[in-house]
């Protein structure tokens, strides 16, 4: 493990993660890589514990609620390792966050400019007048038209766009090495969307940040990311490169994800796909393949066996016993892919 | 801002005198005729209508109206038909007594309240949220003029620590800052704190887990910031909300303490109004009614301004 916290390993390792609330085990032994200046966007539907992967690199949960398992290693620091104040600390100093929705992830009452200012003093011994100068080069660069004005704008003073680009200059304000973003596309409007996506992928580039990207558009997915993880209940199904998963998908769930896309020119009264069913109870998790009641390739070992992650090709690792089968239905192209009826227990 | 309190200032103005005219009327409705408290019970007819034109009743209510808006416009508020006395010195009186209490009383409803709020908002379905939240239960469901007694019972019947009325050893109205006088203060200003303090201490407690439960805490805890530096931003998000609680509560008390004042025989607007009422007193009735009636107003429009100096979101134009 020495070499997860030395400054030169990657910049987010999590190794078997569980997250549970309660009885309800949300996030179920999770590992995951992400190399230093690179994007990795985790995909899934809601509930499929994503955001609180995503939120379990912060700690970022009430101790007393919530119960984190195995290894998190971030920005060359062991997370679990970490006391109150380090962790503090680490917050925003070596890994800070954007949200979903910027008008609620600031605080109301406060000018975004004092919030920037309240991070940047925090994390450092800097005059008012210096983390002032600060804010506004992080307006100016994350390209905010009239940026000394905007500093002094409350949050709903600001578009939602121009929020959002104002969060992401809040959570560069003491130069972390990694960013996480949970969905920070899904409140926008689709024009505002793409260039908040090309602003990320351009800050990645040219300050080498490690950036992990929750999202369940696959389009954004695609977008900024070097490597995507898809997961479902709690389970990371399938990693590869961008163009190994969008591409050459092996998971049916991935498959059914890329199905259900309104994808280029759909054909007029054309029926999108989707995927049967609905996401296991994680209170009642069953026993094999989470995927298995909804899956088209489901057979009996499928709903008794967990399958283990194998590797279909260097970086690309599919957890499904049908992998080969899943690849080839996909291949094959247009031809609708409907799910078999559960098998009888 | 400035421009703000001057548009406050103007809306405010007939919704003033609406409130006259209900103060006016108001008295005029109640059954009951005010001269009648004053003049023996063998009066001549003579002398009845002698006594009503010397008060100005013989004429119609509008004229009355008139008159009445006329004094009051230039500081009379009349004569108070019980004592002979002027109605304005009265009152302002039994106002600074009022709110010397009402003010002694909201503070510490405001202290405990925000405090029990405060703790019980931060540990919900704690041992102490229950016990902050039974107690102030308690504070708004007693009858306050029942808690009075019962304080009296206990403290001047039994223990004999604090005097159980008035306000001063000389027994005058005159309130004075000494410690002889602040004994007096006590008791009903205790009592009459269980209220705002039970109100304030639900609003803050359900204002502090909603403001907790908000994304922005989370982005809080995500840029690095302590437990101290969430604080701040959970009193100030709680901040306006409170204060406009606490404004309107220091309105209800100066107003609305009758039964307190009664009890403890504070002499304050409630005491006055009280004997204003059982007399008959009409001009001292309607000028007290009127003075609280314009506090009520002022108040609510220092509340207003103070709440769009703290909460940004309210438009400022």
């Amino acid at each position: 493990m020495s070499a997860l916290v030395s400054a030169a390993g990657p910049a987010v390792v999590l190794s078997n993660l569980r997250v549970a609330f309660g009885k309800v085990q949300v996030v179920d032994g999770v590992d995951l890589t992400v190399e230093r200046g690179q994007a990795l966007a985790l995909i899934g539907e809601s509930g499929s514990g994503k955001s609180v992967t995503l939120r379990a690199i912060l700690r970022l949960f009430p101790e007393s609620r919530s119960r984190i398992e195995g290894g998190i290693f971030a920005a060359g620091k062991d997370v679990q390792a970490l006391g109150k104040r380090a962790l503090a600390d680490f917050r925003g100093g070596d890994v800070s966050m954007i949200f979903q929705e910027p008008l609620l992830a600031f605080d109301p009452v406060y000018t975004v400019g004092q919030q920037i200012t309240e991070a940047i003093h925090r994390h450092e011994t800097i005059t008012k007048a210096d983390a002032r100068k600060r804010a506004l080069a992080l307006f100016e660069r994350v390209r905010i038209p009239s940026p000394e004005r905007r500093l002094d704008n409350y949050p709903h003073e600001m578009s939602g766009g121009m929020r959002q680009r104002a969060m992401i200059a809040l959570a560069l304000a003491c130069h972390p090495q990694v960013l996480l973003a949970d969905e920070p596309t899904t409140a926008l409007d689709a024009t505002v969307q793409i260039q908040v996506l090309l602003l990320l992928r351009e800050l990645q580039r040219d300050l080498g940040l490690s950036i992990v990207i929750v999202t369940h558009d696959l389009g954004a997915a695609v977008e900024v990311a070097d490597r995507i993880a898809v997961m479902y209940a709690g389970k990371i199904v399938e990693t590869g490169t961008a163009h190994q998963v969008v591409l050459d998908p092996h998971h049916p769930y991935t498959i059914g994800l890329l199905r259900s896309r309104a994808e280029g020119a759909l054909e007029k009264g054309a029926r999108l796909q989707t995927i049967p069913g609905s996401p296991p109870d994680l209170a009642n998790r069953p026993a094999g393949c989470p995927f298995a009641p909804r899956c088209f390739l489901a057979e009996e070992r499928c709903q008794t066996e967990m399958p283990p992650v194998g590797e279909i090709a260097p970086g690309h690792r599919v957890a499904c016993w049908h992998t080969d089968e899943a690849a080839s239905a996909y291949r094959a192209g247009p031809t609708p892919v409907r799910a078999i009826e559960p098998l009888p227990a | 801002m400035l421009l703000y309190i001057l548009k406050r200032l103007v809306a405010v103005t007939p919704v003033a005198f609406g409130v006259s005219i209900v103060c006016f009327l108001l008295v005029h409705l109640a059954p009951g005729d005010p001269l009648s408290a004053i003049l023996p019970a063998d009066a001549t007819q003579q002398t009845i209508d002698d006594m009503r034109a010397a008060y100005g009743f013989d004429k119609p209510l509008p004229v009355q109206y008139l008159i009445w808006l006329w004094h009051v416009l230039h500081g009379d508020l009349g004569v108070s038909i019980a004592t002979g006395r002027p109605v304005l010195g009265e009152v302002s009186r039994a106002v600074v007594n009022s709110l010397i209490l009402a003010s002694v009383a909201t503070a510490l409803g405001f202290t405990f309240g925000v405090l029990f709020g405060f703790v019980a908002g931060y540990r919900r379905n704690s041992l102490a949220d229950r016990v902050a939240s039974a107690l102030s239960v308690f504070g708004v469901s007693v009858p306050h003029y029942w808690l009075g007694m019962v304080m009296v019972i206990v403290f001047s019947a039994t223990l004999g620590w604090l005097p159980p009325t008035g306000a001063g050893p000389d027994g005058s109205g005159n309130w004075r800052p000494d410690f002889d006088h602040l004994r007096y203060l006590i008791l009903p200003a205790v009592t009459m704190s269980v209220i705002p303090t039970g109100i304030i201490a639900r609003t803050v407690r359900a204002l502090v887990a909603d403001i907790l439960a908000q994304d922005f805490v989370e982005a809080l805890r995500a840029k690095g910031m302590d437990e101290l530096g969430v604080f701040k931003h959970v009193v100030r998000n709680a901040a306006p909300t409170a204060l406009a609680i606490m404004g309107l509560q220091l309105g209800y008390l100066l107003g609305g303490s009758i039964l307190i004042e009664t009890v403890f025989a504070w002499p304050g607007t409630g005491f006055l109004l009280n004997a204003a009422i059982f007399q008959r007193d009409l001009p001292l009735l309607q000028g007290s009614i009127l003075v609280l009636a314009m506090f009520f107003v002022l108040l609510n429009l220092v509340v207003d301004v103070m709440q769009t100096a703290l909460d940004p979101r309210i438009e400022r134009a």
